[in-house]
């Protein structure tokens, strides 16, 4: 996630949440998320929360389990104490950062803690994302072993100046290896991408493409760089030094890509997700899409509970001293009101294959929808069947299609 | 000689003889404030303490420009050997705009200080003045200013203006309004040259209007020149071209600040107060005479101000509207010759369209428009008025490009043509006869003007010098060019008007009527404008630019293939929302041109010109 906080109220000091909150929680999956805001090097496209061990300003890694562990006791005490009800967690997700930069057997204490306070529904999915060069094939044994379903390898490219453009240090061979090593643990296999990368050609992208397709993986996440503001990458674009990413290129990438996993047997289910077979979709993530409720543990996590969000705060010391002092690490919250919730609903249902009931929209997303078929956004057969989903041109204009299910 | 007069003529009852009437003739910058401010404090009408920088101009815009848009006139005491005259200054505005203000200025005078830059010499616009006071018969008195200036060459400069207007260079005056070398000499000169008013006393009274200021205090004051008989306080007097009669509130003259009197005789210059709001009741070039006993002959020379420019101003705040009319309605009391009325665009919104005198009177009102009133406006591309006859033999007044008739053949059109005169240097001879010929200019002649400087005369179609003409003068010539034109009646030309349409709907703020010739070259640059500024949208957009049905020139904006964020998950989402929300703002500023989207500063730079690559995202 980017790191920029949103502007919102102040949260309270005890994490406590409206009312409203809990309304209807027994109908919404529960998951939760563990931030883990370490890196090794900072990369030059990153803006997530994460901090290298000279930016740590006397948090020490070593800490921070103890720490997160703390955030996940207090989490059900306010979600108790908020009026929801007791759900197992669907979904764990560990993500960074590097969350393998932390000792796999802190990973699991953590791990431990959610279980011990949420218990696990069963099937639950338990993913972390890694970097194939931080992580050993007994750090994935002893994961697997103590409750991980799933891996998640920030793999990128499989080109190597690409690679080094992303600042990314690993080797590529490692990938194979890497894969080989989670399998034989038995952990379900995701891998990430990135494309438009400037100096990445349509031939490199095909490249990583390949690679990706011939390790077989259960799930495939591809994302279009985004030069955020603030980033090493964003100043070496702006001084000229490396080129703008180019959106027609993104979209050749995009639709390569797309074709490429449709053959290899990987069905899209989100705009930038594939999944080898229903299954391996990432629940986890369906849930930030579907408006599910889940509670976000570490510095600068976000959380959404019932249509509050709020935010913790953003530097590990700060996120520790809060703890420390027996308070909410949460340092902002919106409460969404009707309207904007139906606006996220629209926008976040918008990019996932199942897609939004047409019936649901309001009268001005509904008039709009014959014209979004006749531009060749959105499935004719889907939703003649009531069902919005868009088409691969869709996708890649989704935002566009959002504005007009959202016009008066 | 006493610099100052001792005992100063009394207004109402001063002998003719004893008053002389005078103008200054200067270009932009050749210092005539300055020097009328010299004058001011050496007559003693104005103590050095109170002395304002340029207390002759009025409006923070003329004083940063450093021109006249509105003239005032100014009493001043001047004694020379034992008698006391009174000098009438009346101050002139400077621009070829104005040429009818001009007109009634020199009208009202019987004398002309032709005031000419030392360093510089003379320019077209003063020339341009200096024909008019020799054909309102006026003493012309040359005089060099700024002959401090270690750039001056007053000896050069006097001999070109000596060629000029005949005479020997010792007759040149050297003075410096800075400094205040000379200023003494120059009013004796005045007194001595410069001939008395004549006219009959006893005569019904006839006063003729140079100058008509709103006041936002005093409603509007009226600049009189008193030609025959006389006017008292509490009369009742009559505007001669309208016969509305009003009565007298206040009269008097300017010392500066106006100063009541008992009246105004022969031969005087003062104002007159009658409480009217409006200065259209009291239009420049008319007489004033009595309604107890009016004159029947009007003074000679009154014409009807009449807009040669046209323009659409529309506030780029759609919302700002109805302070735009009030603007204009409020500039309009103190402008007879500003024209407008309500225009609507599917570019631009609400707007006016407002015909002015030129380009200068248009930027004037403009720049007024957003100090003053502090509007955000864009204007259209300046347009002059045609005249469209189609095969049904009906005739078209046409100001506006959406009137050109689109449904009948046309069979002509007929054009405004202007004589322009271009002084310059005469290196920039070939340059500016390039320019000239690429705007239609016939060439009509052209004259040395002492060594060095050149005048070159064209006939040149007004449409052709309202669009962009002055600023490629200026910069063809290193600003050395100046330009002064005045109308000559009209002619037929080959002109067609090119539209541009966005996927096939027409824009109507684009559309142009240019020469054939040219009509391509509009096109090109149009089509290739937009292509730039306007955002890609879902679907290719192609822009083209027309003549009636057939296609000139065409561009296409490709179709936009990637508008999403690629990673939406927790933290992204607010972020996501609030730039939806921001996005759906923005939509609101969005123009609809069928179903493209297009922001409204890309309109506005596109007008304007001013085109930066719009952001590819």
């Amino acid at each position: 996630m980017g790191s920029a906080l949103p502007l919102g109220e102040p949260a309270p000091l005890d994490g406590l949440l409206p009312a409203s909150a809990a309304e209807g929680a027994a109908d919404r999956a529960f998951g939760v998320y563990v931030h883990v805001p370490f890196c090794r090097v900072r990369c030059g496209y990153c803006d997530f929360n994460t901090y290298t061990a000279s930016e740590l300003r006397g948090a020490r890694q070593v800490d921070y389990a103890d720490q997160a562990i703390d955030e996940i006791r207090m989490s059900r005490r306010v979600l108790a104490a908020s009026g929801a009800p007791s759900r197992a967690a669907e979904t764990v997700f560990f993500g960074g950062g590097t969350p393998t930069l932390l000792p796999a057997d802190d990973l699991v204490r953590m791990l431990g803690a959610v279980r011990d306070e949420f218990g696990f529904a069963p099937g639950a999915e338990v993913t972390t994302e890694a970097n194939p060069d931080s992580v050993g094939p007994e750090d994935l044994i002893r994961l697997a072993e103590g409750g991980f379903t799933r891996v998640s390898f920030g793999m990128q490219s499989a080109v190597p100046h690409v690679l080094a453009a992303l600042d990314r240090t690993h080797d590529p061979a490692r990938v194979p290896l890497v894969v080989r090593w989670a399998r034989d643990a038995g952990l379900d296999v995701s891998l990430d991408l990135i494309y438009g990368t400037p100096g990445e050609s349509l031939d490199d992208w095909r490249r990583s493409v390949d690679a990706v397709v011939a390790e077989r993986p259960d799930h495939v996440s591809a994302y279009a760089l985004i030069v955020e503001d603030g980033t090493k990458l964003a100043r070496q674009i702006r001084r000229g030094e490396l080129a703008q990413p180019d959106d027609d290129l993104e979209a050749d990438m995009y639709e390569l890509a797309d074709t490429a996993f449709a053959e290899a047997g990987f069905e899209w289910y989100e705009v930038s997700n594939w999944a080898n077979d229903a299954a391996h979709r990432s629940r986890h993530n369906l849930g930030y899409w579907r408006g599910d409720d889940w509670w976000g543990v570490g510095p600068g996590a976000h959380s959404h509970v019932g249509g509050v969000r709020w935010w913790n705060a953003k530097h590990p010391a700060a996120y520790a001293e809060r703890l420390a002092a027996g308070h909410s690490p949460a340092v902002g919250r919106e409460v969404l009101d009707a309207p904007t919730r139906e606006t996220e609903r629209v926008l976040l249902l918008t990019r996932i294959r199942e897609g939004i009931d047409i019936a649901s929209l309001h009268t001005g997303g509904r008039h709009a929808v014959a014209g979004l078929i006749a531009d060749e956004l959105v499935d004719a057969k889907a939703a003649l069947a009531g069902g919005l989903t868009l088409t691969r041109r869709g996708r890649l204009l989704a935002d566009a299609v959002v504005r007009r299910l959202l016009e008066d | 000689m006493s610099p100052r007069a001792a005992t100063p003529p009394v207004p109402a009852a001063t002998d003719p003889a004893l008053i002389r009437n005078f103008c200054i003739i200067a270009h932009i910058d050749h210092g005539k404030s300055t020097l009328a401010d010299r004058m001011l404090g050496i007559t003693g009408v104005v103590s050095d303490r109170d002395m304002r920088a340029q207390y002759l101009d009025r409006m923070d815009i003329e004083r940063e420009r450093g021109i006249t848009i509105k003239s005032q006139a100014v009493r001043m005491p001047w004694q020379v050997g034992d008698t006391s005259y009174a000098l009438n200054m009346i101050d002139t505005p400077g621009h070829v705009d104005f040429s009818y203000e001009v007109s009634r200025s020199l009208a009202a005078c019987e004398g002309a200080i032709l005031l000419v830059d030392a360093a510089q010499g003379i320019e077209a616009q003063t020339l341009a003045n200096l024909y008019l006071a020799l054909e309102n018969d006026l003493e012309i008195i040359p005089v060099l200013n700024k002959i401090d200036l270690p750039a001056a060459e007053p000896e050069k400069y006097a001999r070109e203006l000596a060629e000029l207007i005949g005479g020997s260079p010792d007759d040149v005056l050297k003075v410096s309004g800075k400094t205040g070398l000379g200023v003494e000499d120059l009013l004796d000169r005045v007194v001595e040259r410069i001939p008395a008013p004549v006219g009959d006393a006893n005569a019904p009274a006839r006063a003729m209007i140079f100058d008509s200021v709103y006041d936002s205090y005093r409603g509007v004051v009226t600049y009189v020149r008193m030609v025959d008989g006389r006017l008292n306080p509490r009369e009742r007097i009559q505007m001669l071209s309208t016969k509305a009669n009003h009565e007298i509130l206040e009269i008097g003259v300017s010392a500066p600040e106006p100063t009541p009197s008992k009246g105004l005789s022969v031969g005087e210059v003062g104002y007159l107060i009658t409480g009217v709001k409006d200065v259209r009741q009291s239009k420049v070039g008319d007489t004033v005479t009595t309604a107890a006993k009016p004159a029947t002959e009007a003074l000679p020379g009154y014409t009807e101000p009449l807009p040669m420019v046209f323009s659409g101003l529309y506030p780029i705040d759609g919302s700002d509207y109805p302070e735009l009319r009030e603007a204009l309605d409020k500039l309009k009391l103190s402008d007879a010759s500003l024209v407008y009325e309500p225009e609507t665009s599917v570019a631009l919104g609400f707007g006016f369209r407002c015909g002015f005198l030129g380009l200068l009177h248009l930027e004037i009102i403009t720049e007024r428009l957003q100090r003053e009133f502090g509007l955000d406006l864009i204007a259209t591309a300046p347009s002059v008025i045609y005249e469209v006859t189609t095969e049904d033999r009906k005739t078209v007044t046409v100001t506006n490009p959406s009137e050109f008739p689109t449904g009948a053949k046309i069979s002509e059109v007929r054009e405004p043509m202007v004589r322009a005169a271009i002084l310059a240097p005469k290196d920039y001879v070939g340059t500016i006869m390039e320019l000239c010929q690429s705007r239609r200019g016939a060439l009509l002649g052209m004259e040395y003007l002492g060594e060095d400087r050149v005048e070159i005369r064209y006939n040149m179609p007004l449409g052709e010098i309202v669009f962009d003409f002055f600023d490629q003068l200026k910069s063809k010539t290193a600003g050395y060019a100046s330009l002064d034109y005045e109308p000559v009646g009209d002619q037929a030309a080959d002109l067609v008007k090119v539209d541009i349409l966005l996927q096939g709907e027409q824009v109507d703020a684009f559309s142009a009527i240019v020469h054939r010739d040219k009509a391509y070259a509009y096109g090109v640059l149009m089509t290739g404008r937009l292509r730039e500024l306007i955002p890609r949208q879902q679907f290719e957009v192609p822009i083209q630019a027309a003549i009636g049905a057939r296609i000139i020139a065409r561009e296409s904006i490709r179709a936009m293939r990637k508008d999403v964020l690629a990673k939406c998950y927790g933290g992204d989402i607010s972020r996501k929302r609030k730039l939806l929300e921001k996005q759906k703002e923005g939509k609101k500023r969005m123009k609809m041109v069928g179903r493209v989207e297009v922001p409204q500063e890309a309109f506005i730079a596109a007008l304007s010109g001013d085109v930066e690559k719009k952001d590819k995202k």
